[in-house]
């Protein structure tokens, strides 16, 4: 049992990632119809810009800390907001009038683009993370660990607080801000939203800068954990969270968190209990048996095609 | 009857030609066959993006499907050939066992296709492409975990059986499959499939049997193509049929331009020599540095080419060029 909660606590750690990247690939498609293949790659760039950021800010803070990470965090969250945006601009946005396989085609070259230049700019070899915060495990309080056998981890617990953070500040930007209600009706119905004065290409850059910060922040809390990033770290990490975006229901952002959640679950315990040899595979069979049995995701909504 | 004097054309092109090829242990050679096998897969995969507009990333799962299940038979029961023996001095049983076993991988994927283009019943588009990708994954994990297929040592030890024969002789086969079906009457329902699904069901059209047709006639070419390339290289691995080899595929589709035969055949041959041109380029001393370099990075040429190419020509090179347009009544 306490194996079982160890399991879940890593398994939610995993999935609160795979709901950051998630959300960025599904606020893309609510606004836009697409998958923005290049988005694992924008958050291998997160991290980049972490590795590279990082050195100075704890030249200028003297030494590791959580401000040092805050600082970080903020860094490559813009620097991954400004990619974003410069990436939809320049290949997406001429390409607004064309058939949507013509857009993920030119996603899938962006993606492959920043690979590739990744692996020519960065260097294709794992590069260590710089050490901004003490990732070590958290002495639980003695009346807890007297019972339990539990390990948590100060890593662990900035991936809970900074998503639940980031969750609140999206669900706030989306529900209760003039740019979120304008991104909502360009979502519901981009024709009507502009008639109502609704500056669409705006708003698809702003959505463009929300889901790429969102994978920024996860390319830093995932470089934190891990001793190294590389220029191919978003390929896998990429697909599995648009995996846990159309498990969600790809387009609803609740969806999102809670494909993210449950996909992250479901391959830790795969790795603790199953065979860990298949724990790509798994992400893709729940994914395939999901959309047999509803199409949707599970909390998608049908569109019924008008003829 | 135009068509099968093609075909009857193109078999004598390539036995004529067979005389001129480079020495079978060349370099030269090694391309050639990789461009044959690189136009059987992408003109397979027309069928399925081009031709019935069901996006699909997974083609190199097919393709592992018909390597492993070809090099699983072949060495299993037809291993008398010594490795290192002269590979001129192939027997004629051989040979006949060898075009078996290819058949047997290509049965083999297009099962998996079966299996594959079901889902595809009820999903479109993005769903879709997500989908066969992640059967590609599935694909490549289950060869991993398979200790008889050698798990993830790869699998090797096969006897070069493939040659310029049996490569560009299955190439013209492909092609004349796909063409032929995609122009005959019964075929238009593949375009049909592509061009509107919801009218092509109000004409009575089946849709559901055209885009599983699709899928199992692409997989069953796509896993010849493998077991083709599988006895070139006598070794295989799952890592060698991973996602990058799908999109390698449907950028060979996609820059001929989808749903034309003739334009992909063309990409492919393109994407298969350019590559390899570069990697020339890159030690040829008379180029300035930096254009080294760049011809060094081939892939970010490849992936820029993508992008610019979408964004001035999303029909492809060739696209809307020889796709069948003909109007009811023309002759």
């Amino acid at each position: 049992m306490i194996e079982f909660i160890q399991q879940l606590i890593n398994g939610l750690s995993l999935g609160a990632i795979y709901a950051l990247i998630a959300l960025g690939y599904t606020m893309v498609y609510g606004v836009l119809r697409f998958i923005n293949f290049a988005h694992g790659d924008v958050f291998m760039l997160g991290a980049f810009a972490g590795l590279y950021a990082a050195p100075h800010v704890l030249e200028m803070c003297g030494g590791p800390s959580y401000g040092v990470t805050a600082i970080v965090l903020l860094v490559a969250m813009a620097a991954c907001a400004i990619i974003g945006v410069v990436i939809e601009r320049l290949c997406y946005s001429p390409l607004r009038a064309q058939p949507k396989l013509t857009v993920l085609i030119t996603a899938i070259g962006v993606s492959l683009f920043l690979e590739n230049g990744g692996q020519l700019w960065f260097g294709a070899d794992p590069k260590s993370f710089p050490i901004i915060m003490d990732d070590s495990a958290i002495d639980l309080p003695q009346w807890f660990g007297r019972f339990v056998d539990l390990t948590l981890t100060t890593g662990q617990l900035l991936v809970f607080g900074v998503t639940a953070a980031l969750l609140i500040a999206l669900h706030y930007i989306v529900m209760h801000t003039r740019l979120g209600m304008a991104m909502r009706a360009v979502s519901f119905n981009p024709a009507a939203a502009s008639l109502m004065g609704v500056n669409n290409d705006f708003i698809i850059s702003f959505t463009f800068a929300l889901g790429s910060a969102l994978a920024g922040a996860a390319g830093i809390l995932v470089s934190i954990q891990l001793p190294s990033v590389e220029p191919l770290m978003g390929v896998m990490l990429g697909l599995k969270a648009f995996v846990a975006a159309v498990l969600g229901g790809i387009g609803n952002l609740q969806g999102a968190v809670l494909g993210g959640l449950l996909l992250g679950v479901l391959e830790t315990m795969d790795v603790g209990y199953g065979s860990p040899t298949y724990k790509d595979a798994i992400a893709f069979a729940v994914l395939i048996l999901i959309l047999l049995v509803k199409p949707t995701g599970l909390l998608g909504k049908s569109e019924r095609e008008k003829v | 009857m135009r068509a099968k004097s093609y075909l009857l054309l193109a078999f004598v092109a390539i036995g004529l030609s067979a005389f001129i090829v480079p020495a079978q242990d060349s370099y030269f050679y090694d391309i050639l066959i990789g461009i044959g096998i690189n136009v059987i897969l992408a003109t397979s995969l027309n069928l399925i993006n081009g031709y019935t507009g069901q996006f699909s990333l997974g083609h190199a799962g097919f393709m592992a499907v018909g390597a492993y299940a070809a090099s699983y038979l072949s060495l299993k029961w037809m291993q008398p050939v010594d490795p290192g023996a002269d590979p001129n001095a192939i027997s004629a049983m051989a040979e006949g066992g060898f075009f078996v076993a290819l058949l047997a991988g290509g049965i083999c994927a297009g099962l998996v296709g079966l299996l594959v283009g079901v889902p595809s019943l009820r999903l479109k588009g993005d769903y879709l492409a997500i989908v066969t990708l992640g059967f590609n994954e599935i694909i490549k994990s289950v060869i991993q975990n398979a200790e008889p297929l050698g798990a993830q040592r790869g699998l090797g030890g096969m006897v070069r059986y493939t040659n310029y024969l049996w490569t560009f002789g299955l190439a013209a086969i492909c092609i004349y499959v796909v063409v032929c079906l995609v122009n005959s009457s019964y075929g238009r329902g593949f375009l049909a499939v592509r061009d509107d699904e919801i009218a092509a069901e109000a004409m009575g059209i089946n849709t559901t049997k055209y885009k599983v047709l699709a899928f199992v006639i692409g997989a069953f070419f796509a896993g010849i193509a493998g077991g083709l390339y599988a006895h070139l290289k006598q070794f295989v691995h799952p890592e060698a049929f991973n996602f990058g080899r799908s999109v390698d595929i449907v950028v060979m589709v996609i820059l001929g331009g989808m749903g034309s035969a003739a334009g992909v055949c063309f990409a492919a041959v393109i994407l298969t020599v350019l590559p390899e041109g570069l990697r020339y380029l890159s030690h040829w001393d008379k180029l300035p540095d930096w254009l080294q370099h760049v011809a060094e990075n081939r892939m970010i040429l490849y992936s820029l080419l993508l992008i610019v190419l979408m964004l001035t020509r999303p029909q492809g090179l060739f696209g809307g060029l020889s796709a069948p347009k003909r109007r009811i009544g023309a002759k």
